[in-house]
């Protein structure tokens, strides 16, 4: 058997730090709420609620700028990028039956986390314009941060599943309470779009992972143990890997999200406040693609090959009608979330090729992606923020008033389109040089996306930024300030770099990649025979 | 065994019982401004005999009285938690009573009468003992039930659970009486000698009975009808009672008269168990969406956490007892907690039951609206609560019995049941506040569901502590 795991043991329990750090902040802002001064009829005095709404604010932030601080520490430090196993592991005494504390990185996850860490500090900055229930908010951020690091990190099954689903909850607070206002009819019966789009996000997502669970349950019986490395190495029986390769996909599809079940997403991303959508789009879109790569191609390689075409065909569908799908919306934000949709299918396509270039592409394209639509989910933000709308049409001619927001509007547009030179080109193209190893036609249909997501992309910013400004309400509004700039600028850096020179990223998850890669081809060598 | 041995066994049983005489005694001198300090006896009363059980080493398990009793790890650990429970309801219920015009000194020692039932429940080792046991708990019952005698709804409530109550006794003495007739014995082990000898037919239909008449106790689905209108009924506190302890005591006498005599014939009563576990998992999701009272809301919540329980049983193996154990307690913290909160739902004019009162709770009341959420979410079974864990490990014990449907299924219902629980979480949340609650900061309600709340973090760490201790006990049953 190919040697997946080599597990090195860190000498401090550093991703625990990491992943709890943001935690202690939380806590901080909540005992200073808890020990506000209160008047006479038992409420906050609106001075105080002030000061600690500061307070929560400048907590939040240090923390989330420490854990990015930290992360990066720990990456230069010690982390090996010449290694493809996993690093800085962990291990504590849990529940017992096979079930530990487990933690670890290697250069898949390491990515993630990364990200995490860098786009967290990014979405508190965003978080300006919020005004009610500061604390409240911060605490939810800093907890959501602390449980996808610790999901990425996680290195037992039980452990990873607790994060997956625990990031729900802060997730499902933040659409429902700072959502933005607005009623639905359904059935008869009148919601606020904001519940209703927050219940949804939690209803889906769970019924996709309970699945998973059972899953989970049965690959922990199978293997006596919960422990991600070694059930890396099991060899499922090819009956079962197909099941199990369903519940999990059942779960991952829903999260990534893949055509037909990414309907909550567009719910989710138009309800949720702009920090909200930011680390939707960013991070929480990625755990699908990140669990494909964790669980289902090294778990199930068999599976994985078999439902190969299924997976061609949903992102290709996925690609296509997407595309198209956002040709047609009114709503700036709806727009940039079924492009995500469009976006995520060239990584699941990628993924399961199966190829370098298929897997480095898929992963590329999600580290891009989360600069890219982060960057637009604030550009859409900040308009939100000036005129309280997000209909295309309330706008036209803003690059008369806002000229640097039309440079960075545009440039994060190109990027969303896939012009060479920004990162946005190097994953879609990779995914597909990887598609077309397999299939000339998946790569012919899968191209299909890159032309089409030009048309809505460019009708975007031609309905908002050209024409002639005739607008009352556009008449004085004022181009980005230097806070909203900085975060842009951020985002710009990186999207040019990583477009420009795209090795440095590549080389971090190579090793890795080519580890999975060869133990996946070789699991399927012992399937079916020599391989090709 | 000689005589001062066994009742040596028997300690905190006769505690209890000379105890609630005791209590009795001075409450009828003292008269009702003696409900306080007979409260303050019973709670330590019980919870001297929850000391007194954690201090007995029972290992490997002793038979009392012929047999018809046993004290083992199992029951112990059924008895603490009773206890426990018991003693923290009546903890919880002072104020209410008080200010319901109900505090009254008998309403303390009903409840350590119950407990002594209780206690007995889960050591009978007989089928006579059996009964004597459960009907010991329920005369108790039946008149907390009612405690609030002009109040018609609770008069009803005691009524109802009376007359079901009474029919399902009847359903298990008939059943009990069949398997008397076909094994001639009374005593499980006994039982289990002639089970194994091999096909019964009587047996089988006596067993059906007998567990009908159980699934009664545990409210089961399709023998669930009386619980909403109980728990609706009762007085409030009263209700916090029922839905932990009397549940807990059930399904451990449940698992016993399973397991100790019918474990050779598993195969026979599995389907049984399997369909009034997928029969109450669905009730319980489905009935509950439409509520409005949150005490009739509980009551179909606890009908399916009742089905989850239930899984643990249908796997009928060491793993799948220890798992109903951990899960009803598990069960039983999170829902003293939860009858915290609701107890603690006071304004100005009397208490509210009606769900849409929470609205804007976690702005009216932050501290409540975020242990009745945390709460919430663990009933629901989102991890990191430890009401995942619950789940896990039934489902787990499903699983290795390979009865993943059955783990699917419940999987499934959870997610409906989800739906409920996050339709009270999103009133707690995102509507517009109703009138706030009375504050209590710092009062016993207070910090009871605090307590509750963090142990479903808190308690993270330490699950691996409270599944070897269930496992143990469940070693001791086979």
């Amino acid at each position: 058997m190919n040697e997946l795991v080599t597990e090195s043991l860190a000498g401090q329990p550093w991703l625990s730090l990491l992943t709890f750090m943001p935690l202690v902040g939380a806590l901080g802002i909540a005992l200073r709420q808890m020990m506000a001064r209160r008047g006479g009829d038992g409420a906050i005095v609106a001075a105080e609620q002030k000061e600690i709404d500061g307070v929560a604010r400048r907590v939040a932030l240090l923390f989330t700028l420490g854990a990015f601080a930290l992360s990066l520490f720990i990456y230069i430090a010690y982390y090996d990028r010449t290694i493809g196993g996993y690093q800085l592991v962990e291990q504590a005494a849990w529940i017992g039956g096979g079930v530990s504390y487990k933690m670890g990185v290697d250069g898949i996850s390491i990515l993630f986390v990364l990200l995490t860490t860098f786009v967290m500090p990014i979405c508190i900055l965003a978080s300006r314009s919020i005004e009610k229930r500061v604390p409240e908010y911060m605490i939810a951020f800093l907890m959501l941060e602390t449980l996808i690091l610790g999901f990425f990190c996680a290195l037992d099954l039980i452990v990873f599943y607790l994060f997956f689903e625990g990031s729900l909850i802060p997730m499902f607070l933040i659409i429902g309470v700072w959502g933005s206002p607005g009623v639905k009819e359904l059935g008869g019966i009148k919601m606020e779009s904001r519940v209703y789009a927050a219940m949804k996000f939690f209803l889906y997502t769970f019924l996709g992972s309970v699945l998973m669970l059972i899953a989970l349950i049965w690959m922990w019986r199978f293997a006596g143990t919960t422990d991600i490395p070694t059930l890396q190495q099991t060899a499922f029986p090819p009956g079962a890997q197909k099941w199990l390769w369903l519940a999990f996909f059942a779960s991952f599809a829903v999260k990534m999200p893949m055509w037909p079940v990414h309907t909550w997403l567009p719910d989710a991303h138009v309800q949720a406040p702009t920090a909200g959508s930011v680390v939707l789009a960013a991070i929480l879109l990625k755990m699908g693609g990140y669990g494909f790569l964790r669980f289902s191609l090294p778990m199930f390689p068999i599976a994985s090959a078999d439902f190969a075409p299924l997976i061609y065909a949903l992102s290709i569908v996925a690609i296509i009608y997407t595309s198209l799908v956002a040709l047609a919306q009114e709503d700036m934000k709806k727009l940039i979330a079924y492009s995500s949709v469009a976006h995520m299918g060239f990584v699941t396509m990628g993924i399961f090729t199966g190829t370098t270039q298929g897997i480095e592409g898929g992963l590329f394209q999600m580290l891009s992606h989360g600069f890219i639509s982060s960057a637009l989910f604030l550009c859409v933000g900040f308009l939100y923020d000036r005129t309280h709308t997000r209909a295309i049409a309330a706008y036209g001619g803003l690059v008369h008033r806002m000229p640097f927001y039309a440079f960075f509007f545009l440039f994060f547009t190109m990027g969303n389109v896939g012009l060479p030179g920004i990162s946005g080109f190097v994953g879609e193209f990779l995914t597909m040089a990887g598609a077309f190893k397999i299939n000339s036609w998946i790569a012919f249909f899968a191209a299909f996306g890159l032309i089409l997501s030009a048309p809505y992309g460019l009708r975007l910013y031609r309905d908002v930024m050209y024409g002639p400004l005739t607008k009352e309400k556009l008449m004085a509004i004022a181009d980005i300030d230097t806070r909203e700039m900085a975060m842009l600028g951020v985002l710009f850096v990186c999207a040019l770099i990583f477009g420009v020179y795209p090795q440095p990223a590549l080389d971090v998850f190579a090793p890795s990649v080519d580890l999975l890669i060869s133990h996946y081809d070789a699991a399927l060598a012992g399937a079916f025979g020599a391989p090709q | 065994m000689s005589l001062p041995e066994t009742l040596f066994w028997c300690i905190p049983e006769l505690m209890l019982a000379l105890g609630a005489m005791a209590l009795l005694i001075a409450g009828v001198y003292l008269g009702d401004k003696s409900a306080r300090l007979i409260s303050t006896l019973a709670i330590a009363l019980l919870v001297g005999a929850m000391l007194v059980v954690a201090a007995l080493n029972v290992t490997p398990g002793h038979d009392l009285f012929g047999g018809s009793f046993r004290v083992d790890a199992y029951s112990s650990f059924a008895k603490m938690l009773i206890f426990g429970a018991a003693a923290l309801a009546i903890l919880m219920s002072d104020k209410y009573l008080a200010g319901e015009q109900l505090g009254r000194f008998e309403y303390p020692v009903l409840i350590v009468l119950a407990s002594l039932g209780m206690a007995l429940m889960v050591s009978a080792n007989d089928l006579l003992a059996l009964y004597m046991g459960l009907e010991t708990q329920n005369l108790a019952l039946y008149i907390l039930a009612a405690f609030n005698r002009d109040s018609r709804r609770s008069t009803e409530a005691g009524l109802k659970y009376f007359v079901l109550s009474a029919l399902s006794s009847c359903l298990l003495l008939y059943g009990a009486s069949l398997i008397y007739g076909f094994t001639g014995e009374l005593q499980f082990d006994a039982i289990a000698r002639v089970a194994a000898q091999g096909d019964n037919i009587g047996l089988v239909i006596g067993l059906v009975f007998l567990i009908s008449g159980l699934a009664f106790k545990v409210s089961a689905a399709p023998f669930h009808m009386w619980t909403p209108d109980v728990y609706e009924g009762a007085p409030t506190p009263v209700t916090a009672f029922f839905a932990a302890a009397p549940k807990l005591a059930a399904m451990a006498m449940f698992v016993r008269a399973m397991v100790t005599p019918f474990s050779d014939i598993l195969e026979e009563w599995r389907p049984i168990l399997a369909i009034l576990a997928v029969a109450s998992m669905t009730v319980g999701a489905f009935s509950a969406i439409a509520q409005v009272n949150i005490k009739r809301l509980m009551a179909y919540s606890a009908i399916g956490h009742m089905g989850y329980a239930l899984i643990g049983l249908t796997a009928g193996d060491p793993q799948g007892v220890a798992s109903v154990l951990v899960y009803m307690t598990i069960y039983v913290v999170t829902t003293l907690g939860v009858f915290a909160c609701i107890l603690l739902m006071r304004r100005r004019g009397g208490m509210t039951e009606a769900i849409d009162d929470l609205a804007g709770l976690s702005r009216t009341n932050p501290g409540l609206g975020m242990i009745f959420t945390i709460l919430l979410f663990s009933l629901a079974g989102v991890p990191p609560m430890a009401g995942f864990f619950a789940k896990l490990f039934v489902f787990q014990a499903a699983i290795a019995q390979d009865l993943v449907w059955l783990a699917i299924y419940g999987a499934i219902m959870s997610v409906v049941s989800a739906f409920y629980y996050l339709r009270i979480i999103w009133i707690i949340w995102f509507n517009e506040p109703a009138p706030a609650f009375e504050r209590e900061v710092g009062s016993r309600l207070g910090v009871t569901a605090f307590v509750s709340a963090s142990l479903m973090l808190i308690s993270l760490p330490f699950l691996g502590l409270l599944l070897k201790s269930a496992q143990a006990a469940a070693a001791s049953l086979f």
